[in-house]
């Protein structure tokens, strides 16, 4: 398989097979692999965006009073940070792995549908400008939070909304094109031999990943629409006036928020599933249970919507369902867990920074399944509900989990990317300051919450103060800890010792079988598989 | 050890950096091992001045929220000790079966008794945790056969609470000042916890509550009752509570109502059933004779100074918190009262807004909220204060006209 590498001669005629000069190459491409470079630079700059507004609501809440902003800014940071972070960067983050790495996983050359690649990531910087512009309009952003319920988003808000409904429809139209460029290219790109069950996990994570946005990305786009229409053309969908229901909003959204949780870390199994053994130096354990337990995970997901609306008042049958439903995710999610553990199990581990990001993503993405799992008891969540318990719990599996699993991905693939190994201390130091900080930040927020502290509020009560000065101590820590990683980059990509096709000496797959850095064009003619 | 006692003062972090500033004179390994301390100690601060605040959930005052507590610790347990032996055997793995010894990697990849067993084992575990859940959740939502009624009602960003078998309701506000807040004042003790009026219920009996909404979504919390319920508008849910002690109860809102979400606190006073007997008794009578009175002032008219005096304690009360104490509003959500076309110009559009507030924008209707002379003295306010300078003077019986049309 190491004889496929493209040959710099046999193009040599056909000019417009190497990449086009300056802003025309980025603008223009339609090559996957620049693609997939233009979404991860853009997740990396909404993460700096959407970091920057969670300075803003730590720096608030590092005292009790108010000190630094009016809560109706307030409101807007926790609002439009949770949608840059969730829509801009763990979001197009996957979509940019996807992109780079699916073609050169399955041994094909490029994207099924390259030209609409070039248009789901174009629309991208519109829809985060309108949302970021609306900040500025008189009377602020959108400040109902990213969940949006009505009616506090249609007759309680101000016309920043219409800004925010499209350009939640264009994010949303930017997924579901560039879902479909993934199962298409799935379907109908793979090499001989590249039987579905011959794929590697992350291929298979995304090809579940891109079903679940092409079933819900249209019920986000219904919802926001519902409340454009509510809001300014007279509909009553959320209002109990006109024949409506409040509710039925959150039923909707939700019908679309959970599957979209799994969207946002489906992926990350798939990135940890394909460092784990590398640096185990030992096949993965259960590749079949692994696929099955992330299809049962995607399935799930459709039925347990409910369980983030508790407390608006369901039948006690309708609790229990959701409540039961919630509790079953554990097992299939629990497989992976111990399948990673047990790949490690008598392997020859090293720990290069890939794998230090992804241990950590193990036990960090657990602790935020156990409190997932308590979250399931209904009972119990009638105190956790709203309050920085959930907040911490939704940082655990988002943050540690898949911000961690695309720091793992991007070190793991970055050698391959630039042709360059990254700087291995300057890694490691990367990691360790984030792995402190994020708990420092995020493990408090747990007691925070237990002891009552409603999420969402720009000023609390004295007997919180202490810990909210040390979780804001931790968050400023964790900020700064990233500048090093986008360092890290720039050096990378600048120079650095030369990587080996093979990179790391335990990694398999068709990516390491050719060049570092990898050629613009890659499998041109399809390798064979055994 | 000087140290460590200064902590169970509650050291502070300034208290460190001044210390640690002081320290830093002395030699090298003095300063790195006092490094240590202050680390140790400024972990220690947290936890020791963190005595106010609890670390787990409370266990509450009432049968269920023991059973919600006592739910809330066996999954924690559980949840622990699968932590440790998952983890335990990753960092078995992590010390001993790492390259630098010298291991060579073993090449299993599969093994359908194991992975069958460690998906049969978790759901054992799952019914285990099940049961308790679902009798607690059973208990949790039966509301029926309840000795006390009360409507509650959520408006931004205030509390209703109306007793549904006597003439008795009224409203609660946040009761700690504007100037706590912005830090001009020290913070009380139940700082943005703490009320004007307080729910007051029995103890000992079974209270339903009934809760709904005036706007958007609220959601009315009290941890120590284990009672979290949305107040949804439009529709009404139903929770309940059984409290055994006689005590005073702090909440929160717990579902972002808007602007002033953070700040819109539950009280609940529970009072022997004696006690409260007398106290809804004496309520009943007392806001029988305000309506009385409220009658009475039909009839008379008030001075200036009597209608902006109410009419500023009024408007800083109910209006202040969109309209702005300055009367300008914020612009692109709340509009301006002050040099508005209304508050200078259109008297009767100016009560009307005020009765019945404005369909498809967050303007309330007071019209309930306020009695006849607030809803005068305020809108003489609005058209009196900030330069408005109309010179209008709005009587309790212009209103009752309004009220009548």
């Amino acid at each position: 398989m190491s004889t496929v590498t493209t040959d710099p001669h046999a193009h040599a005629e056909h000019e417009h097979h190497g990449p086009a000069k300056g802003l025309k190459r980025w603008l223009y491409t339609t090559n996957h692999k620049d693609i997939g470079t233009l979404y991860l630079l853009f997740s990396l700059l909404m993460f700096f965006i959407g970091g920057a507004m969670a300075m803003v609501i730590r720096a608030e809440l590092f005292q009790p009073g108010l000190q630094i902003v009016e809560p109706n800014f307030f409101n807007q940071m926790t609002t439009v940070h949770g949608l840059i972070m969730v829509f801009g960067a763990v979001m197009p983050a996957f979509t940019g792995l996807a992109n780079w790495l699916i073609p050169m996983m399955i041994g094909a050359p490029d994207m099924a549908l390259p030209r609409m690649n070039n248009w789901s990531f174009w629309i991208l910087p519109f829809a985060f400008s309108i949302l970021l512009a609306s900040l500025f309009m008189e009377g602020g952003g959108p400040s109902f939070g990213w969940t949006f319920y009505a009616p506090l988003s249609t007759t309680y808000s101000n016309d920043s909304t219409a800004l925010f409904v499209f350009s939640v429809h264009i994010m949303g139209i930017s997924s579901i094109m560039g879902a479909i460029n993934v199962i298409v290219t799935i379907m109908n790109l793979r090499a001989p031999g590249m039987t579905y069950m011959k794929m590697p996990l992350f291929v298979w994570t995304w090809f579940i990943t891109a079903y679940l946005l092409i079933a819900v990305m249209p019920v986000l786009a219904g919802v926001v629409t519902m409340v454009l229409t509510d809001k300014y053309f007279g509909t009553s969908f959320f209002d109990a006036a006109g024949g409506g229901d409040p509710v039925l909003f959150q039923h909707i959204f939700w019908f679309f928020g959970h599957p979209e949780v799994y969207i946002m870390i489906l992926p990350a199994f798939g990135i940890i599933s394909s460092i784990v053994p590398t640096f185990s130096r030992k096949p993965l354990f259960g590749y079949a249970s692994m696929v099955y337990a992330t299809s049962s995970i995607a399935l799930l997901s459709f039925l347990v919507w409910a369980h983030h609306m508790f407390t608006t008042g369901m039948p006690v049958a309708a609790e229990l369902f959701f409540m039961y439903c919630t509790m079953l995710i554990a097992v299939p999610t629990g497989v992976k867990v111990f399948n990673w553990v047990a790949t490690m199990w008598r392997g020859a581990m090293t720990f290069e920074v890939p794998m230090m990001f992804s241990l950590a993503f193990i036990v960090l993405f657990t602790i935020g399944g156990f409190s997932g799992l308590m979250l399931a008891i209904t009972p119990a969540d009638f105190q956790y509900h709203d309050t920085y318990f959930v907040v911490a719990h939704f940082h655990y599996v988002l943050v540690t989990g898949a911000i961690f699993s695309i720091m793992a991905a991007a070190y793991y693939w970055l050698p391959k990317w630039t042709g360059h190994m990254y700087d291995e201390t300057l890694g490691q130091w990367h990691f360790w300051c984030s792995l402190i900080s994020v708990n420092v930040l995020f493990f408090p927020m747990h007691f925070v919450g237990l002891a009552g502290m409603p999420r969402r509020i720009p000023d609390y009560a004295l007997q919180f103060a202490d810990f909210n000065a040390l979780i804001s101590i931790g968050g400023f820590a964790f900020g700064l800890s990233q500048l090093l990683f986008v360092w890290l980059v720039v050096k990378c990509i600048k120079g650095g010792e030369k990587a080996t096709d093979q990179v790391w000496e335990g990694a398999e797959g068709l990516e390491w079988t050719i060049a570092s850095p990898a050629p613009y064009h890659s499998f041109t003619t399809p390798p064979e598989i055994k | 050890m000087a140290i460590a006692e200064k902590t169970a003062v509650g050291v502070t972090v300034f208290d460190l950096q001044f210390a640690f500033v002081q320290r830093q004179r002395r030699s090298h390994v003095a300063r790195t091992s006092y490094l240590c301390w202050s680390l140790l100690t400024f972990l220690l601060a947290f936890s020791t001045q963190s005595a106010e605040m609890p670390l787990n959930m409370t266990q509450g005052v009432t049968e269920i929220s023991q059973q919600v507590y006592d739910l809330h610790m066996k999954i924690f347990y559980i949840c622990c000790a699968i932590g440790i032996a998952v983890f335990g055997v990753m960092f078995w793995s992590i010390i001993h079966h790492r390259k630098s010894k010298g291991v060579e990697p073993a090449q299993f990849h599969e093994s359908t008794k194991v992975e069958l067993l460690w998906t049969a084992f978790p759901v054992v575990i799952l019914i285990i945790m099940a049961i308790p859940a679902t009798q607690t959740l059973i208990a949790m939502e039966d509301t029926s056969e309840a000795d006390v009624s009360i409507l509650i009602t959520g408006s931004q960003w205030k509390w209703h609470y109306k007793y549904m078998d006597h003439k008795v309701e009224y409203f609660s506000l946040l009761a700690t000042p504007r100037q706590q807040i912005d830090n001009k004042l020290s913070k009380g003790e139940n700082y943005l916890l703490e009320v004007d009026r307080p729910l007051v219920i029995p103890t000992g009996k079974k209270v339903r509550f009934l809760v709904t909404s005036d706007d958007v979504i609220h959601s009315w919390w009290v941890p120590a009752f284990a009672v979290k319920k949305d107040a949804n508008p439009g529709f009404i849910n139903e929770a309940w509570t059984r409290v055994d002690h006689p005590g005073i109860y702090r909440g929160q809102c717990a579902e972002l109502c808007g602007k002033d979400h953070g700040f819109m606190p539950v009280v609940v006073v529970a009072k022997e059933p004696a006690d409260f007997e007398q106290w809804i008794a004496q309520e009943s009578a007392t806001q029988a004779a305000a309506k009385e009175a409220e009658l009475k002032l039909l009839a008379m008219n008030m001075s200036k100074d009597e209608l902006m005096a109410l009419g500023e304690k009024t408007y800083m009360g109910y209006c202040a918190a969109c309209h702005q104490p300055n009367g300008m509003g914020i612009p692109g959500v709340f509009p301006a009262l002050k040099g508005s076309k209304m508050a200078l110009e259109d008297l009767p559009a100016h009560i009307d807004i005020v009765l019945n507030g404005k369909t498809g924008t967050s303007m309330q209707a007071f019209d309930k909220q306020l009695t006849l002379s607030e809803i005068a003295a305020v809108v003489t306010y609005e058209r009196n204060a900030w330069d408005n300078n109309t010179g209008d003077l709005v009587q309790a019986a212009d209103i009752a006209k309004a009220q009548s049309k």
